[in-house]
């Protein structure tokens, strides 16, 4: 039984320390927001220049210029503040966040990650992943395990150009926790009744 | 003295009187994030310009078929600066048939890049993008770690959007709407800040001033504001 996208996001949850700070990137991250439960204290910033992202808004509380990096609505919670870019990437590259949760495209056994174009193919830009993998204590990528053509992400050397080398700490997939070593890609745990098999690790 | 030159008459009547000078060839900012804080008067009336081949640096030059796709999608720009491309899938379509040149900037190198044009800083080091194509051809110097050498990246004209300005230009942003307008008031020569409401001196108190007069040479007040919002998710359809 793999993982639905809200078991990732509370797998990923319980993985955060109380009190830190993280910052959560376009599509399944942002879900962490809406799951985030109150009395674990975190903050969550966002790159477009909030710190204090809460979860949803309520129809007569939704705010053009209250979004997140996605572009979605969000709310936000009591001691949230609002900056410029320069500052918001100062935070992330100055070290200040402690978790960054991000998508990806790729992994490898070398802790590379690819989650920017696909060459000939697809641009999506970088955005912020660049800055927040080199900037943030501990690098955290949610993504599907198998791509839609059911290749798998993780994988020994990433094919498609790099966002950073040597960042990643931990991906999730459906499929389970792995970590990336240098050589392999260590299994943490895996969704129920899933065998190593069948996650196709390199 | 010209208008420009006034510190306290820094009005304007709209949008094509304030883009006054903005000619083909020359290169405009224009602040928000996605469509957040974009300044919608100042882009319709670029549309309605006869100008090309225009250098555009924005995050994300529109998305969702709005914002600077308006422009993009008449062939007025030459090249862009950005750091994000999903969303806007005409600049994407742009970008595979090279139609348009481009640089993509990683985010926070590229909010750097506007704030040390603005801030007199001649370069810096910085480990974004080390181990990637964004490194390619540029200086590393290894300091801790290894990083690479960004300069800074300024234009001729800003346009950006606040919610209040007063007559001396001291600008005041809603929420979340600020991103890379302050950065790109300091960079351009000539920064045209649109806004919703202009309000007498001394309205915005001095310590909620988000960016001062100083950075701020043309203000009109805007109109017919849409703010649309691209994913309106609420509480009851999460």
């Amino acid at each position: 039984m793999s993982w639905s996208k809200i078991e990732m996001a509370d797998k990923v949850i319980s993985l955060i320390e109380n009190g830190s700070s993280v910052n959560l990137g376009i599509g399944m991250p942002t879900l962490i927001a809406q799951r985030m439960p109150i009395e674990k204290n975190v903050m969550i910033q966002s790159e477009n220049g909030v710190l204090g992202v809460e979860g949803r808004p309520t129809k007569d509380k939704v705010s053009p210029t209250l979004i997140n990096a996605g572009k979605e609505t969000i709310s936000i919670k009591k001691g949230a503040s609002f900056f410029d870019s320069a500052l918001s990437f100062g935070m992330i590259r100055g070290g200040h966040i402690d978790y960054s949760i991000l998508g990806g495209m790729e992994v490898d056994v070398e802790k590379n990650l690819a989650n920017w174009m696909i060459p000939g193919k697809k641009v999506t830009g970088m955005g912020g992943a660049m800055d927040l993998v080199n900037g943030s204590k501990k690098v955290i990528v949610m993504m599907a395990h198998f791509s839609k053509s059911q290749k798998p992400k993780l994988t020994r050397k990433c094919s498609l150009p790099l966002t950073g080398a040597a960042v990643v700490d931990l991906v999730i997939t459906d499929l389970g926790i792995f970590k990336p070593n240098g050589q392999r890609f260590e299994i943490i745990e895996l969704a129920p009744k899933i065998t190593e098999l069948e996650c196709s690790l390199p | 003295m010209t208008k420009d030159s006034d510190p306290f008459k820094k009005v304007y009547a709209n949008a094509q009187e304030a883009l006054d000078g903005l000619c083909s060839g020359m290169s405009i900012m224009s602040g928000g994030f996605g469509l957040c804080g974009i300044p919608e008067n100042s882009i319709d009336a670029i549309t309605q310009m006869d100008i090309k081949d225009l250098t555009v640096i924005s995050n994300n030059i529109g998305n969702s078929g709005r914002g600077l796709v308006k422009i993009l999608v008449q062939k007025k720009i030459k090249k862009a600066y950005c750091s994000y491309v999903g969303g806007n899938p005409d600049l994407e379509q742009q970008i595979l048939n090279k139609e348009i040149e481009y640089e993509l900037v990683p985010q926070g190198t590229f909010a750097e890049r506007i704030r040390a044009a603005g801030m007199g800083i001649r370069g810096f080091y910085t480990p974004t993008g080390y181990g990637t194509v964004v490194a390619d051809k540029k200086e590393i110097k290894v300091f801790d770690r290894p990083c690479i050498l960004e300069l800074p990246l300024d234009a001729d004209f800003a346009i950006i959007k606040a919610q209040k300005a007063d007559p001396y230009g001291n600008l005041w942003f809603k929420e979340a709407a600020r991103n890379f307008s302050p950065l790109m008031a300091m960079a351009a020569k000539i920064t045209v800040a649109e806004v919703e409401e202009l309000v007498e001196l001394g309205d915005i108190p001095p310590e909620d001033v988000h960016v001062p007069g100083i950075f701020v040479q043309r203000i009109y007040q805007g109109k017919n504001y849409q703010n649309d919002i691209e994913f309106l998710i609420t509480k009851d359809n999460q």
